[in-house]
């Protein structure tokens, strides 16, 4: 049965390249995301004004329009925003990465042990999730990025527990329509432990809509992150967080629309890359589900 | 019918029940010691202990969170620090015209997202297609609070089209005075026939709509093209083209009506979703409801409104997802038995 699960894989695997060629959508996504991530790894590479990113200012060379020097302009305290908006790739993706590898590594497990067990231990969890799903993720983040206070940290602990429950109710489906099949059942006739079965054979089942969730979640937890910034309960300054950024170019957006404008076009380039890969794998994938979010 | 509904309201009870004890966690337990922020930082012990059986954490744990329980029920949601009101009055003010913000947008988002998706579907893997996908994508890749910033830099700024700040123009408050009913502008002028205000609280609903409408929209668009292209595959469509209907019937009038069943199925995620998205808009467009009192909250540490307003969404959310299973059940027998 092994076997079988091996073939399966490596069809899927032979797959993807295949459904994706052609789809310019999903490789154009595919594009951005790797410049994104290059452009986070060598960020100091890359940015004229590194030190910007930081603490430095330069407040004579406040609100400078873009320029051959300043390509973004400069923002209220005179850095340059070019670079920052390099650097808040970083913070970004750092975040996103966090935020989600903790929703999964919390909500998979509670999804499988529910789907594969059954019976009171799925009723328990799944009302669980119930409830915090009741919470729209900006809403819990919210309370308790404004109970634990403002940082980024906090805010990455905020979404993960916001963030969990659909991992947990997507594993849970995979696990349950698994546990029924006969391989599952031969498994267990022939003694693995309940331990080994799930480690073996109701995982693996559950791993490829969870990744294409988590690329799919991606581009909405740099949005929440960004709009948790933006409401001060998230990075501070002089973080080079993009929310951030946007909210201080709100206060002079009419006479210096660069301070704002720069930020809120790569949160919505990150967030569109993520999505477009994230639609073409789940689309090269299992083109029969429908996912929120 | 009656058995879905008994079992799909203890359900919603037992979620309500959860939301609650949610909230009290995040209300009592996290903050630390309350009973030290309420007495102040130089509270003497006898101070402290006066703190602690006044705000009844003196009692057992389960004590309290019957306390709080029934201070829910009873309608003592808390007193709000930077209002000096009673949260629950606050709310009530704030809370319609966020919802007729968002009722507009959804509105909006159905006008839009439906036809972009149906576009997509039709001439799938084509250029309208190619366009229909990268409108959607950035629909729910938008970040709201920056779309706002720019349509008012555009429509207000530039092109002094639209109105940016507030409901209706206050101008209008000597010359037409509003009886407020609903506390929603748009019904309240519609109901007592005031049409100076109608007008100019519909000219000032359209930029906070479009932006409340873009997440949803893209939502829409992308379910309609995903679920019309896998009932088209399905055999009624087969059997509907055998029998010679043109194209045109076939998407509209046999496939778009099943196809639309998961977009219903959403609805209330997504109302809940754009609730929350007023915490970032209406800051901006100067709206006076719930997202602007979230985010005075915020600024303020605020934490009876804060959890107020936590609470009164999380059970917008149990409510409109209640109703939507219930319309589904009603119009599909399949899901009765699940």
């Amino acid at each position: 049965m092994t076997d079988v699960a091996t073939a399966v894989t490596t069809r899927r695997r032979l797959l993807v390249p295949e459904a994706l060629r052609g789809n310019y959508l999903v490789l154009g996504g595919g594009l951005v995301l790797l410049c994104l991530v290059l452009v986070a790894v060598f960020a100091p590479l890359l940015a004229p004004f590194p030190e910007d990113a930081a603490n430095a200012t330069h407040a004579a060379n406040g609100l400078q329009p873009p320029s051959s020097a300043h390509w973004f302009g400069t923002d209220q305290v005179g850095r340059d925003i070019f670079s920052r908006v390099l650097y808040g790739t970083r913070v970004s993706l750092e975040i996103s990465a966090l935020v989600l590898i903790a929703a999964v590594a919390v909500g998979v497990p509670l999804g499988v042990a529910a789907g594969y067990f059954g019976g009171f231990i799925d009723d328990v969890i799944m009302r669980v999730t119930d409830v915090f799903l009741a919470f729209p993720a900006l809403l819990l983040a919210l309370a308790l990025a404004a109970v634990l206070g403002a940082s980024a940290e906090n805010a990455t602990l905020a979404l993960a527990i916001t963030w969990w429950p659909w991992y947990a109710r997507l594993a849970r489906g995979q696990a349950a329509s698994v546990a029924g099949r006969q391989y599952i059942e031969s498994a267990r006739a022939l003694g693995l432990s309940n331990f080994r079965i799930i480690g073996r054979h109701v995982l693996p089942n559950s791993l490829t809509p969870v990744l294409v969730q988590m690329s799919l979640d991606a581009g909405g937890v740099i949005i929440t992150v960004a709009g948790l910034s933006f409401l001060g309960l998230g990075a501070q300054d002089p973080t080079p967080e993009w929310g951030l950024m946007v909210a201080h170019g709100q206060a002079f957006f009419t006479t210096h629309w660069w301070v704002a404008t720069f930020p809120g076009v790569a949160i919505l380039l990150a967030a569109m890359a993520f999505n477009l890969v994230g639609d073409g794998l789940r689309e090269a994938l299992d083109p029969k589900r429908v996912i929120f979010r | 019918m009656a058995r879905f509904l008994i079992r799909r309201t203890l359900l919603g009870l037992l979620v309500v029940a959860g939301v609650l004890a949610l909230t009290f966690l995040i209300a009592r337990v996290v903050p630390g010691d309350p009973a030290a922020s309420w007495a102040g930082p130089h509270a003497s012990p006898q101070q402290l202990a006066k703190a602690r059986s006044a705000l009844g954490l003196d009692k057992s744990a389960p004590a309290q969170i019957v306390d709080y329980f029934s201070g829910i029920v009873s309608g003592d949601w808390g007193t709000s620090i930077h209002t000096r009101r009673p949260v629950l009055d606050d709310l009530g003010t704030r809370l319609p015209p966020s919802i007729q913000l968002v009722v507009a947008g959804l509105i909006l988002a159905l006008v839009i997202g439906i036809p972009l998706g149906i576009v997509s579907a039709v001439w799938r893997g084509r250029l309208p297609d190619f366009f229909g996908r990268i409108v959607a994508v950035a629909g729910v890749s938008m970040p709201v609070f920056w779309l706002a910033l720019l349509l008012q830099l555009l429509f207000f700024q530039r092109l002094h089209l639209l109105p940016v700040a507030g409901q209706y123009d206050p101008g209008l408050d000597d010359t037409n005075p509003l009886t407020t009913i609903t506390n929603m502008t748009v019904v309240d002028a519609a109901i007592t026939g005031n049409f100076a205000v109608l007008g100019s609280a519909l000219e000032h609903l359209v930029l906070p709509a479009v932006v409340i409408a873009a997440y949803p929209a893209g939502l829409v668009a992308r379910m309609v093209r995903g679920s019309l292209l896998e009932t088209m595959g399905e055999t009624h469509i087969r059997m509907v083209r055998a029998l010679g209907f043109p194209e045109w019937q076939v998407y509209l009038r046999f496939a778009l009506k099943p196809a639309l069943n998961p977009v219903i199925s959403i609805l209330g995620l997504v109302f809940a979703y754009s609730l929350t998205n007023t915490f970032l808009v209406e800051a901006i467009f100067n709206w006076p409801g719930i997202g602007s009192y979230a985010a005075d909250s915020v600024q303020s540490l605020d934490t009876p409104s804060i959890v107020g307003v936590a609470l009164v969404v999380a059970l917008l959310y149990v409510a409109a997802n209640f109703i939507v299973d219930v319309v589904q059940a009603s119009l599909d027998p399949r899901i009765r038995l699940r």
